[in-house]
């Protein structure tokens, strides 16, 4: 079975259809990555399956049970977690306060302070700024505290928009490593980037999204050596 | 001296409840961003029923403060429910247009079955008054000092410290982000509502003991002062409530004391016009982003 299956998906902000029928499958244990320009209506599809924008027609499976119409907070509890373009961790709240978010729905409390300890130890700069205020951490920090605070909620599908936006190189290093990582811990991801070179280099799968519609998709190794792909999203030939 | 240290504690006691209003005008401004007008009036709605559970059931202190807490925090959650809640996504005058014309309806239904005359209080409290060297502090206004500080431990406890009050901060900070960790959204607003409208219950009913008297339009003056309060402090900031609550109570005391009780809500209104020309954002305010 499949853990997440989109199908034939619709989004309309108004009279501009974002999402023109989008239809992709996410196996367990796999990394999939869903590559595209900007405005091609990534962060549409993962608001949508997040439950937090409005669809308009298709249908959305998550192990094999419908969340088209589940509330955001059904849909975490489900174990689907996102991360959101631009990290929107919160500011006003300390670091650990940000963690503490993430397991917002969890009560089995010993639980939940071993998988604080896991994210601190992942994440040891975090563990070091802990009481500081979440907006004071720098780019790459953040980035780390909203992964971090999606894995307190322990998600068994893990949503990750644009991870590596604005980051130096050594740190979009670090940050796909990590999300290596995770799925090693048996977590499965949907992760969307611009930076397909490096997505489609950790990805099992890969989508290529097109204004609203799946251009071309197949496993990540054949779509990285396809011409099309490298041309519009590899920087062109060799 | 001894009569400017006498206004500081009259300046204080009046303070602390502009204190308690202005507190849930920010909250809610924080967490929906709306102003919301009606807040005044539930404070009014506090102290009347402070004069029903009082009066008629013989209620002491402290029960009748624990009754019009929980009937103004169940009015508060109801107009949210009501006419706040399927405004979310209008523009922002819709709902600001809606909480004026909520205020209306709260005065003019109470003006209804109440009439216009003042009602007085039961004597529940002591008439004691202490000498402390020059200053004279009365029972009522011990009684208003401990309520607020009580009150204000309690809510700063609550946000700090409780989850539902992480919860508050993070929907106060971004929306979106707080969905995506499954918190309900319109459950924390309505939290939101329960607590401040709680304070301005409290605050109510201490304003009629302190006076008293109650009347149906007891809360439009000091629900507009509460505000100022709140934009003094900078709207949003709990500790900027608290701060801007005592300074409008001081300063419309001395204003009365040294110039002219003419001037008592003149200076009120010369103080937020300051504010927006000075420092719009507020003592603590922050120069946050709009919100999308
Ligand atoms: N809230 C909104 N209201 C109106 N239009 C929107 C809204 N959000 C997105 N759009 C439009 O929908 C289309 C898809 O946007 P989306 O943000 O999903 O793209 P994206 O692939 O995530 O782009 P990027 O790589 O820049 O993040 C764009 O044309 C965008 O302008
Ligand atoms: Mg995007």
């Amino acid at each position: 079975m499949s853990l997440l299956e989109v199908k034939d998906l619709h989004v309309h902000y108004g009279v501009i259809e974002a999402l023109k029928g989008v239809s992709i499958t996410v196996e367990p244990g796999q990394i999939v990555t869903l590559i595209g320009s900007n405005g091609a209506g990534k962060t549409s599809l993962l608001q949508a399956i997040s439950g937090i924008v409005k669809k308009t027609g298709g249908d959305i499976l998550f192990k094999d049970a419908s969340i088209y119409k589940a509330s955001p907070r059904k849909i975490v509890q489900g174990g689907l977690v996102q991360v959101p373009e631009g990290r929107h961790v919160f500011p006003g709240l300390s670091v650990y306060e940000n963690l503490m978010m993430g397991a917002y729905l969890r009560k089995d409390k010993k639980e939940i302070a071993n998988d604080l300890k896991t994210v601190y130890e992942r994440f040891p700069i975090l563990e070091k700024r802990k009481n500081q205020d979440a907006s004071t951490l720098s780019g790459g920090e953040q980035q780390m505290l909203a992964m971090g605070r999606a894995l307190m909620a322990r998600p068994e599908l893990l949503l990750l928009d644009e991870p590596s936006m604005g980051l130096a190189p050594i740190l979009v290093k670090e940050i796909f490593s990590i999300i290596q990582d995770i799925q090693q811990t048996g977590t499965t991801i949907l992760l969307v980037e611009q930076n397909a070179r490096m997505a489609l280099s950790i990805a099992d799968y890969a989508y290529v999204l097109e204004t609203g519609r799946i251009a071309l998709q197949g496993p990540a190794h054949e779509l990285a050596e396809s011409e099309d792909v490298q041309n519009a999203y590899l920087g062109g030939g060799k | 001296m001894e009569q400017f240290l006498q206004q500081l504690i009259n300046g204080l006691s009046l303070g602390s409840i502009y204190a308690l209003v202005a507190l849930g005008y920010t909250m809610v401004y924080g967490i929906i961003k709306l102003i919301n007008f009606a807040h005044g009036d539930v404070y009014m709605i506090g102290a009347y029923t402070a004069f029903f559970v009082t009066t008629y059931l013989g209620m002491g202190f402290l029960p009748a403060l624990l009754v019009c807490m929980i009937v103004c925090g169940i009015l508060g959650v109801l107009i949210e429910r009501i006419a706040y809640k399927p405004l979310r996504k209008a523009p922002r005058i819709t709902a600001l247009i809606t909480a004026i014309g909520v205020s209306y309806v709260i005065e003019y239904t109470t003006q209804f079955f109440m009439g216009t005359t003042t009602r007085t209080y039961p004597a529940i409290l002591p008439t004691t008054t202490w000498q402390l060297g020059p200053v004279s502090i009365s029972y009522i206004q011990m009684v208003i000092f401990s309520v607020t500080i009580v009150l204000m431990i309690l809510l700063t406890l609550i946000v700090q410290k409780t989850k539902i009050g992480r919860a508050m901060r993070a929907v106060s900070a971004d929306e979106n982000a707080a969905k995506l960790m499954g918190i309900s959204v319109d459950n924390t607003i309505s939290f939101t509502f329960l607590i401040g409208s709680a304070l301005a219950g409290a605050a109510g009913m201490l304003v009629g003991l302190y006076y008293n008297a109650a009347t149906p339009l007891m809360g439009m003056v000091p629900g507009l002062k509460a505000f100022v309060a709140a934009v003094f402090g900078g709207i949003g900031s709990i500790p900027g409530a608290l701060v801007g609550g005592l300074f409008i109570g001081i300063a419309e005391t001395l204003v009365v004391a040294y110039g002219s009780s003419l001037y008592r809500d003149a200076i009120v209104y010369a103080i937020l016009i300051l504010v927006l020309i000075i420092k719009p954002t507020g003592l603590f305010g922050k120069n946050e982003r709009e919100k999308v």
